[in-house]
């Protein structure tokens, strides 16, 4: 078309290339406006990104606090160890991982079955232990095969320990890794930001019921990390300050002879210091290892646990209940002196049964007592005194009498979870009860109930906090644990209140009448076998609870299925004149009271008064007795 | 002879201004990339010792010998490209590379001066007869090899190419009226474009429009070197201060995300001054272009200067946040020797241009 000529040409180039500088000063103004924008104008909030971006606050672990027991006794301590760990999220295909540290480090078949578990209840970012209590060597060899496991690491942490093992089991509990009920009750307190970085939280016992005490306060460290969330250096921190030490009002020596006293058998003690209500000793037997649920329990000994017929999971002292049988005389006796329905000579005559409404109620010897006093029925434990006596009361005179020493409601021990049992009455079995016929009280239902029998239902404590009441003259403490609380880091003692929560309005007389029978029962009645050459004087009384009734047919021991036997039940306090120690004791099954509670109780007052160790746990006696 | 003749013999292709820009650059990026990853300055001044030599040699090429050469270049280029779509090798997902035996080469940085070289070429045969024929013509010699790297995939560098010969059939002289059709056609074709895209390409578009919806994910390059930018402020955090670079929360940060480190340690100052030498050496570039004796060498010497242009344009406006991420390093900063070696090839082809004005007269 047009032929140019190269003038022409060359200034059309220059317009063009003109142009071309025009739109590249154009982009440059645009990309310096973008700078500007970001670095000048927007500058502070990326300043603060930065910031946040390089900044982590990573919290330090406080050590747990300590338990301790009366004399300074360590029962629940701390001790550091190293830990194989795995972050899920960041370790890919897990068993694949799994089977090649199993090459490296000892991993046995329970640390899989344990770890499979902690994964299905954590979150996939924690990291969980494979393996713990690393020996160094061990540690030594996964450090130079480290490269070959991305997102495992080892990690030094505290471990909670109890050096007495199954010893205390119930008093202490045992701490657990935190899961969704205790993130709520972390909420509740608003202590999220202390629990930032605490992986464990009281399960039961002490541990849950002290555990805001125990933890201590979490420090913190400004760390500056890089975009693998690596930490470079430290900026700054603050330190964390130790859990608060717990002392106990418990004998760790005593809680040991108690256990030891009870041998295979199952049950529950507790003894009280009258005069503070202070608890000396809590047994529940079996006990269990809390040891087990620090790193993490594997399913098989938690299947074990849970699946034992003997419930060594369960805190029988608190949250078994069981009729007191005969050791509910003594407060019958009491109350009816007290509202004037006996006095201690008054006699009745017992043929070895009492009949009433077509019923006949037996006594356990075989034609009767005789003539019986006041004294001589909780001494010789005569059934007919009691279902005369209960007949005469009334239900609601013997349920309100029995409500002042505590029975059927919590004690308020400073443990979770105490059950209330039943103290039967009118009221209650209007409440209990769904259909009409059942809401009415029978007047033959009350024959039982001072025996012990009927609708009562305690728990261990309860009983030992009535029996600790009435050698304390009615004084009544709420029985706690922890004596005091030590603030670590000021070493401020908070001391644990023992002023008592009421008195009973009794009369000193017949406060002293039924002291005088229970030191008889262990010096001439049913306890005196038990107590024989004591070189201090005690007071007590033996029980034996229903578990299964037998109508009409005579009870004999080989005959029923053992965990259909009788439960066995002593109550005690000593020295009578000076109680130092009250305690209640119950033996699953174990029969006779006399029998098989008062031997324990003989071996524990021993200990705590004259030091004497037991050389083998209380006998069980065979023989077969017919007292109560 | 002295060895100052010696020396005379030596620096006489090498155009001063052109050659102080780039040293000034050279010394920035130094400065840069020791605080980015400082055990790469050693490899990093190596690559620059052979991209000076490559340099040196090109400027002594004469531009009627490069005419001879632009047809063969462009054809090998061409089928190496194929040779790569069907025996290249495979890595990240892409096949970008020939396995040659004795080494590997990437035949796609070939086409970025083989394009404005063949298409020069072109125009300057057509020089006396320049209609629509020849522009289309053009447009299919350039679109053929950007088509092969697109697909390989390799976005990045396919931009470039494009670029480079765009900005030489610009030059040439295509009717405003045309390039008006082809931005209408552009948008139009904007829907069909976006569904050729494959999904990553796609998911960079839709990053760049609302980065913190995926922040640890797809939009995580992208904020954390918009925070890097934005925190330096007006003075930067200075040298080895900065701690998105420092603690690798910019990824890439010594090669196409560097930027981001300059900006984070030295702030608007430093950015600007990075502006300002960009634009001395585009600006230098364009008066060589400018009084450039042939149409070859007068585009040529444009597309070269605009692609030093596209290059920093499109680094810039990626890693602030306002363009696409594509591969594309910033020129004569970021790490690495292979896109270097190129950029001096370009400018040691300048450098030849200018000294050969006079001759072609003569």
């Amino acid at each position: 078309m047009d032929f140019k000529n190269p003038e022409q040409e060359i200034e059309r180039f220059q317009w063009r290339l003109t142009v071309a500088g025009g739109a590249v000063l154009c982009a440059f103004f645009i990309l310096f406006a973008r700078f500007f924008w970001l670095q000048v104008i927007q500058h502070d909030y990326y300043r603060t990104r930065a910031e946040d971006n390089r900044i982590s606050l990573v919290p330090i672990l406080p050590n747990r606090g300590l338990i301790l027991d009366r004399n300074g006794v360590v029962m629940a301590r701390n001790y550091s160890a190293y830990t194989l760990e795995i972050t899920p999220s960041r370790a890919g295909d897990l068993e694949k991982a799994i089977d090649g540290l199993a090459q490296v480090i000892d991993i046995q078949p329970k640390d899989r079955k344990r770890f499979k578990k902690m994964l299905e209840e954590s979150k996939n970012f924690e990291s969980l232990p494979i393996r713990t209590r690393l020996t160094d060597e061990e540690v030594a060899k996964f450090i130079a095969h480290r490269y070959r496991f991305p997102g495992v690491d080892i990690k030094a942490r505290l471990f909670r320990q109890y050096p007495y093992i199954e010893s205390g089991s119930h008093l202490l509990g045992y701490i657990g890794r935190i899961n969704d009920r205790d993130l709520e009750r972390i909420e509740e307190k608003d202590a999220e930001t202390n629990y930032r970085g605490t992986e464990h939280f009281g399960k039961t016992g002490l541990e849950l019921k002290y555990e805001f005490d125990l933890h201590g306060q979490t420090g913190f460290e400004k760390v500056e990390i890089d975009a693998g969330g690596r930490a470079v250096r430290v900026l700054s921190s603050i330190p964390p300050v130790s859990g608060n030490n717990l002392t106990l009002t418990v004998d760790a020596k005593l809680q040991a002879v108690a256990e030891q006293a009870f041998g295979e058998r199952r049950g529950a003690l507790v003894a009280i210091e009258p005069a503070t209500g202070g608890i000396l000793a809590l047994v529940s037997m079996p006990g269990y290892d809390p040891n087990m649920f620090v790193d993490g329990i594997d399913p098989q000994n938690w299947d074990a646990l849970n699946t034992s017929l003997d419930k060594p999971m369960v805190n029988r002292a608190l949250n078994g209940t069981y009729p007191p049988g005969s050791t509910f005389k003594p407060y019958m006796a009491l109350g009816a002196l007290e509202i004037g329905k006996r006095t201690p000579q008054q006699t009745i005559f017992d043929p070895g049964s009492y009949s009433f409404g077509g019923h006949v109620f037996r006594d356990d010897k075989k034609g009767g007592h005789g003539t019986v006093d006041m004294y001589k029925s909780i001494v010789q434990s005569c059934d007919t005194y009691y279902y005369m006596l209960s007949n005469d009361m009334g239900i609601d005179n013997i349920a309100n009498f029995m409500r002042q020493f505590g029975f059927g409601q919590k004690t308020g021990v400073d443990l979770e979870d105490e059950s209330v049992g039943v103290l039967p009455s009118q009221e209650w079995k209007r409440k209990h009860f769904k259909k009409a016929e059942q809401q009415r009280w029978f007047a033959g239902e009350t024959i039982s109930i001072g025996i012990g029998q009927g609708y009562n239902s305690y728990t261990p404590i309860q009983l030992a906090q009535a029996i600790a009441t009435l050698a304390n003259d009615g004084v009544m403490f709420r029985p706690h644990i922890v004596k005091f609380i030590t603030d670590t880091r000021t070493g401020t003692v908070i001391p644990i209140e023992t002023v008592p929560i009421k008195t009973i309005p009794l009369k000193p007389q017949n406060i002293q009448t039924i002291k005088q029978a229970m030191i008889g029962v262990n010096q001439e009645g049913t306890g005196a076998r038990a107590f024989a050459g004591a070189e201090y004087i005690s007071a007590g009384k033996t029980g034996t609870a229903q578990v299964y009734s037998l109508k009409g047919e005579k009870y004999t021991e080989g005959h029923v299925n053992e965990r259909m036997r009788d439960h066995a039940l002593f109550i005690a306090f000593a020295p009578a004149e000076q109680p130092k120690i009250a305690l209640a004791i119950l033996v699953e099954n174990g029969g006779f009271g006399a029998a098989a509670a008062a031997p324990i109780a003989r071996q524990v007052l021993d200990y705590y008064l004259l030091g004497k160790q037991p050389k083998a746990p209380a006998p069980a006696a065979a023989d077969e007795g017919e007292e109560d | 002879m002295t060895v100052r003749d010696l020396w005379q013999r030596l620096i006489a292709p090498i155009d001063p201004p052109l050659m102080t820009m780039a040293a000034l650059l050279l010394g920035y990026a130094l400065l840069v990339v020791s605080s980015a990853s400082f055990e790469r300055v050693g490899a990093q001044i190596i690559n620059m010792l052979v991209a000076l030599v490559v340099m040196r040699l090109a400027a002594q090429v004469p531009p009627q010998r490069l005419m001879y050469f632009a047809l063969p270049i462009f054809v090998g280029g061409l089928l190496l490209l194929v040779a790569v779509a069907l025996f290249g090798d495979v890595s990240k997902g892409a096949r970008r590379w020939l396995n040659l035996g004795f080494m590997r080469i990437q035949p796609s940085e070939i086409m970025k001066i083989a394009m404005p070289l063949m298409l020069a070429w072109y125009f300057q045969r057509h020089e006396t007869f320049l209609r629509l024929r020849e522009y289309v013509v053009a447009a299919i010699l350039l679109l053929a090899p950007v088509a092969l790297i697109a697909r390989q995939p390799d976005l990045g560098t396919a931009i470039l190419v494009l670029a480079a010969g765009f900005w030489v059939i610009f030059l040439a002289g295509l009717p405003w009226k045309v390039l008006a059709g082809l931005a209408l056609g552009a948008v139009a074709a904007a829907p069909l474009a976006w569904s050729m895209m494959r999904d990553y390409q796609r998911n960079r578009i839709l990053t760049l429009l609302d980065p913190e919806a995926d922040p640890l994910g797809k939009g995580f390059h992208i904020i954390q070197s918009t925070i890097a930018i934005g925190s330096g402020g007006i003075l930067g955090k200075g040298w080895g201060q900065g701690t998105q670079a420092q603690l690798e929360f910019i990824p890439e940060r010594h090669t196409d995300f560097i930027f981001a480190v300059l900006s984070e340690e030295f702030g608007l100052i430093g950015n600007t001054l990075l502006l300002i030498l960009y634009a001395m050496l585009i600006g230098r570039g364009m008066m060589i272009a400018a009084n450039a004796p042939t149409l070859f060498t007068r585009l040529l010497a444009g597309s070269i200067t605009l692609i030093f242009f596209t290059y920093a344009f499109v680094n810039m406006g990626m890693v602030s946040g306002l363009l696409p991420v594509v591969g594309v390093p910033l020129p004569f900063v970021s790490y690495g020797g292979t896109s270097l070696t190129t950029l001096f090839v370009g400018i040691g082809i300048l450098m030849s241009i200018h000294k050969h004005r006079m001759l072609v007269q003569k």
